[in-house]
């Protein structure tokens, strides 16, 4: 997910960056005639707004629908609370089975505090915050087996980049 | 026409001089904490170990606040200059928020420094009041009555602004052009684009820093009153708000710069019109709105909220691309332009604001976000916007009215070194968040910190190019007689 995201990213922006580098590059020389370049960039600008309208669109539609915070996996997945606070995270059950999907309820005792799954793999697989007085739920199916991570992600003070937890994932029966 | 215009400008004596003091003083400030930065990048690269934890959040709360804090003060700078052509402004107002602000910054440096405050520029509640003995409830006060100072200062100006706006255009929705778009009156071509955009920036900024001061106030009975706890979800609403328009307001008002200096470059003029009017009026509304894409995280908050969220983000950055960016790039193509220190940066920062857009986009999809929110991913796509966005915009003004642009190969080579280390830089903060490297972290894993060291290097870069650019200017600047403009 984030190499896609990130080649798409550098993608977008090299778009943005050829299209400058074209007019800057064609800058000279002087085209006294500035009504008529303007006739011509308003009828592009026109197609470019309508371009982007129309991508916004279908990527909206495409990006939302299903909602994708909702619960993804059938029945009710199994409840494993979590409580972060400064500067460790309490986890009511620190292990799962391959496919298992788990709802972690996610909360603070103290200030706001980050709760992030690391993979085996050392990627953010879902993350959500976690506040004082508020419990945010957010579902997880372990995919691999191996050493997930808990690290925080809200920066809660002197030792927030020491908050981590593991959580480990075992091959079924 | 022209006696009228007279009559309502400032005169041309009053215009200058404080607008020097805010410029010197912005970058001498912008270059040190570069180098505060390059410091907490060689921190994660772990070629720092002088610098440890407590340290490197109190250097993480200074660059924080003080960028933001200073890139406000600078592109205020540019937005009074200009403004100031066509409605007149009190010079002392102006220079009186300098002074105020120069307070708030001895109470900012000082809680952090002295008072070892570090719960980051965000100050995010409750976190002030719970620092496990890092700082006091003394450094937080300062802190935060800091921030509250500069927020007057800010709100000072404004008013002054406000006001000299009205008596000139009647209204601040007739300086935004609202009944020319609605054509209740006829699109005039001679309404400045720097009224229309001055007029949003007072909208949107006025809202955010009224609801930046009330947070700030809350925070300040809290932390004297521990038992007056508000609600953290209303809080962090309160803060993104204020943090998302107030950095906002911030771009909106350095594109002024841009605006007014460009045309001269390419002799051709940047006139209003009505999609230019329905750009400002879209982007008015939208970054009062757009805020919750902070929040997506936040699963407590009703799902509207993050949809909308989602969906403005993108929506907020269509008038850029395809008003201003593409206004910017009409303007060059073909217009034989001189290309030197000023022309070079003002269209570096156009670049560097369409081209953040795109990651920023892109991390407020909601599916999206919930793998790359809080990793360096966000600092990535907001120093695109703000170091390659706001910083060439201030210093491609600061360049013009100082040197007139002329700055010779020193400068053109400043240019491009500056572009360079800062697009590397950018892109370390990206490529690490695509690696899940989290934000605002003091110790980075070993995986992580090749991406530190090479972005300390990339920051180095950054940093000579500021100097090569800044200094010439800065020498000069005391005895410049400004361009007339
Ligand atoms: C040489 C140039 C710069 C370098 C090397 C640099 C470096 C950094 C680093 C390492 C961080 C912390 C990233 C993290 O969360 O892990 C950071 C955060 C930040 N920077 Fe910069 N920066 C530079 C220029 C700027 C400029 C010009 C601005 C604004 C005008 C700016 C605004 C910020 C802000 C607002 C933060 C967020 C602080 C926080 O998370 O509390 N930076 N920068
Ligand atoms: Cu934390
Ligand atoms: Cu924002």
């Amino acid at each position: 997910m984030q190499t896609a995201v990130l080649l798409i990213t550098l993608l977008g922006m090299a778009l943005v960056a050829a299209a400058f580098y074209v007019v800057v590059a064609r800058s000279g020389p002087r085209d006294d005639d500035y009504s008529g370049i303007t006739q011509q960039g308003y009828l592009i600008r026109r197609w470019w707004f309508l371009f982007l309208c129309g991508f916004g669109v279908l990527v909206s539609a495409w990006s939302l629908i299903p909602f994708p915070l909702q619960a993804g996996g059938v029945g009710a997945p199994r409840a494993i609370d979590v409580t972060g606070r400064m500067w460790s995270w309490d986890i009511a059950s620190s292990s799962a089975q391959v496919g298992e999907s788990v709802r972690f309820r996610v909360t603070s005792a103290d200030v706001n505090h980050g709760f992030a799954l690391y993979g085996p793999d050392d990627q953010i697989v879902a993350q959500t915050q976690a506040m004082p007085g508020y419990v945010n739920e957010v579902d997880v199916t372990f995919e691999q087996p191996g050493q997930y991570r808990v690290l925080c992600l809200e920066y809660c003070g002197l030792a927030h980049h020491a908050m981590a937890a593991e959580i480990t994932v075992s091959e079924g029966s | 026409m022209a006696t009228l215009q007279a009559d309502y400008a400032t005169p041309e004596t009053e215009r200058t001089p404080v607008v020097k003091l805010y410029l010197a003083i912005g970058l001498i400030v912008f270059a040190a904490l570069m180098l505060v930065g390059v410091l907490m990048r060689a921190a994660q690269g772990a070629s720092l170990s002088s610098i440890g934890p407590a340290l490197f959040y109190q250097l993480m709360t200074l660059h924080g606040a003080g960028m933001v804090g200073t890139a406000g003060l600078a592109a205020l700078a540019v937005n009074w200059y200009f403004l100031s052509r066509y409605v007149r402004l009190n010079p002392r107002v102006f220079l009186g928020a300098l002074i105020l602000s120069l307070v708030a910054v001895a109470m900012i440096v000082g809680a952090i420094m002295i008072g070892k405050f570090a719960a980051g520029w965000t100050f995010l509640y409750p976190l002030p009041a719970n620092p496990l003995g890092q700082w006091g409830t003394g450094a937080a006060l300062f802190f935060v009555a800091g921030l509250l100072v500069l927020g007057v200062a800010f709100l000072l100006v404004y008013l002054d602004m406000g006001l000299a706006i009205v008596r000139r255009y009647g209204s601040i929705a007739r300086a935004l052009g609202l009944p020319m778009l609605f054509g209740l009156e006829r699109v005039d071509s001679a309404h400045p684009p720097t009224v229309v955009a001055s007029a949003m920036v007072l909208i949107v900024n006025v809202a955010g820093i009224a609801a930046g001061a009330v947070v700030l106030v809350m925070t300040m009975l809290h932390l004297v009153f521990p038992a007056l706890a508000p609600d953290a979800l209303l809080m962090k609403n309160l803060i993104y708000f204020f943090g998302h328009v107030f950095i906002n307001a911030t771009i909106y008002s350095a594109v002024i710069a841009v605006y007014e200096i460009l045309p001269l470059y390419a002799r051709r003029p940047w006139k209003v019109s009505r999609p230019f009017l329905a750009a400002w009026l879209a982007v008015t509304l939208m970054v009062l709105a757009v805020y919750p894409h902070h929040l997506l995280m936040d699963f407590a908050l009703p799902a509207w909220m993050a949809v909308m969220g989602q969906i403005l983000s993108y929506t907020s950055g269509i008038p850029v691309l395809v008003v201003t960016a593409f206004g910017g790039l009409m303007l060059i193509y073909r217009s034989g332009i001189r290309w030197d220190a000023a022309s070079s940066l003002l269209v570096l920062g156009l670049f560097g604001w369409a081209v953040g857009i795109v990651p920023a986009v892109i991390d407020g999809m909601i599916s999206v976000n919930l793998v790359m929110h809080n990793t360096q991913w966000v600092p990535g796509h907001f120093h695109f916007y703000l170091l390659i966005g706001v910083v060439p915009m201030v210093l491609g003004f600061a360049s013009y009215l100082g040197s007139n642009g002329e700055q010779g190969q020193t400068g053109r080579l400043g240019v491009g070194v500056f572009a360079v280390g800062a697009v590397l830089l950018c892109l370390t903060f990206l490529v690490s968040g695509a690696n899940s490297v989290p934000r605002r972290f003091a110790v980075h894993e070993e995986a992580w910190q090749w991406l530190g060291n090479l972005g300390a290097l990339s920051g180095g870069l950054v940093l000579i190019g500021t100097l090569m650019i800044a200094l010439p200017i800065l020498m000069r600047l005391p005895r410049a007689r400004l361009s007339a403009v």
